[in-house]
């Protein structure tokens, strides 16, 4: 046992530096990407991490009427916060450190923290476009919240019902059983819905572009992060970093948990380092969807659209796919 | 300090002190796909607190002169400042204007100034040159 707790906090250092690598590469990824779909060259790939150590040397401003601690302590948690979510979810194929620990409800939690961190930065800074910025991130917040909560309990209900035995909300458990196999042709469609919906989260989640209306530098001078320089900021823009890549890794787990080393044939070393690889695709491909090509293709959202567009149309759409799951369970069950 | 990590990206915050929006069209021109200057790791943020350099344009109007004072310091050191276009930097066509207090360099000190009215984005790529050589050289002081 006590072996084990020692293994466990040696990995996490390991897992905080990939996790922020991985982050900082699919920023600069995203950057890349981006300009060419602008018909720019646009930066090189290693920017974001050369945009790091600049703001590492960079002043670090505290205002005047700023409440201190809590301005200084945020950035701090957002960062822990981004890196406990991995410890929580599988990557690359190996199972979530922590795992028995915690479940999905736990990190539905931990997603929230960063985006609170940067509420409470906010209005800790004392500026009033601070405080706008402060007060659409928990209006966004509260919209997104719900279109998530119906998937993520959608999914939790499809396995109590097709493996009573597991505990259902066990992020590794759900990685394990793939969730396609377990419905029929009508469940398909619905777990299809929710998985669109969960791709529509991501830009809310991350905060870009056409949901970063509490971040909006042409209207209100980058809201909450309007007081950050520094240090600080160095790390809201790290902990924004390793937060896509935790969402993108709870994504892969619930609906995307393929390996390649199966279908291959590999054994030993081999299959690791190909489950690896292949991870690294899927990982691509979600934040590509997730994050380039949502925020390249549209404009940013006014508040008022964000809300009815989590509230209204993506909480009815996820209902939809609740439903259509459910009745799928009716026609199996019936021996349809 | 390793003013070095500083060129590799720098965040501009553009001011406009009463331009008549010919150089901000010109600075918007740079980010364009035919000069796209984010190859160089620029681009333009929302707040000086996140700004490592001033893009100021216009003769500085009278009641620009706190707002521009304000904003140069509200940026984190180490900054530096680029004067873009004519206006900045003799008055120009508002020369010894009742309603003017430019231009600019009483006012901030400035790094580098990039004369034209208003100047070709080749010729704001050129002033971001001069930066460049210009921290280098504090650099290695």
């Amino acid at each position: 046992m006590n072996e084990l707790i020692i293994y466990q906090l040696a990995s996490v250092p390991a897992i905080a530096a990939l996790g922020i690598i991985l982050g900082l590469l699919f920023k600069g990824i995203d950057r890349v990407l981006a300009a060419r779909m602008q018909a720019r060259i646009g930066p090189p790939i290693r920017q974001p991490f050369r945009d790091l150590r600049k703001l590492m040397i960079k002043e670090n401003i505290v205002p005047k009427n700023a409440v201190r601690f809590v301005f200084n302590g945020m950035p701090l948690l957002a960062v822990a916060a981004s890196i406990t979510i991995l410890l929580y979810v599988p990557i690359a194929g190996f199972l979530p450190l922590m795992q028995g620990y915690g479940d999905l409800i736990l990190l539905l939690y931990l997603l929230l923290i960063p985006s609170l961190a940067l509420v409470l930065g906010g209005f800790a800074s004392a500026s009033p476009y601070a405080s706008i910025g402060a007060q659409r991130e928990m209006v966004s917040m509260i919209s997104y919240e719900l279109p998530l909560a119906v998937a993520v309990a959608s999914i939790a209900w499809l396995f109590s019902r097709a493996m009573p035995g597991i505990a259902s909300f066990s992020l590794a458990a759900i990685a394990a059983n793939p969730v396609w196999e377990l419905v029929g042709p009508v469940g398909f469609i619905g777990l299809l819905a929710l998985f669109l919906i969960l791709l529509a989260v991501m830009p809310g989640e991350i905060g870009v572009i056409p949901f970063d209306t509490a971040e909006a530098e042409t209207e209100i001078a980058s809201g909450m992060l309007v007081e950050y320089s520094g240090r600080n900021l160095a790390l809201f823009y790290l902990a924004d970093a390793v937060k896509t890549v935790g969402f993108a890794s709870i994504l892969i787990a619930i609906f995307l948990p393929y390996g390649i080393s199966g279908t291959l044939s590999l054994q030993g070393a081999n299959a690791v380092a190909a489950d690896a690889l292949f991870f690294l695709l899927k990982l691509f491909i979600v934040v590509f969807i997730g994050r380039v090509l949502i925020r390249v293709a549209v404009p940013r959202l006014r508040i008022t659209q964000v809300v009815k567009a989590y509230w209204g149309y993506a909480t009815i759409a996820a209902l939809c796919g609740l439903s259509l799951i459910a009745l799928d369970a009716i026609l199996l069950a019936g021996g349809c | 300090m390793n003013l070095k990590a500083l060129n590799k990206s720098l965040w501009a915050f553009h001011f406009n002190s009463g331009s008549c929006n010919g150089c901000d069209i010109e600075i918007i021109a740079a980010l364009t796909p035919r000069y796209d200057v984010e190859r160089f790791g620029i681009k333009l943020v929302g707040t000086p607190r996140h700004a490592d350099i001033l893009l100021l344009t216009g003769p500085v109007a009278m009641d620009m002169k706190e707002k521009l004072e304000r904003v140069y310091a509200q940026m984190p050191s180490p900054k530096a400042v680029m004067l873009i276009g004519n206006c900045g930097n003799s008055g120009d066509v508002f020369y010894e204007s009742y309603s003017l207090v430019g231009p600019a360099d009483r006012i901030i000190p400035v790094d580098v100034y990039v004369p034209g009215c208003p100047p070709r984005p080749e010729a704001i790529i050129h002033g971001v040159v001069k930066v460049w050589q210009k921290l280098e050289k504090e650099a290695k002081k």
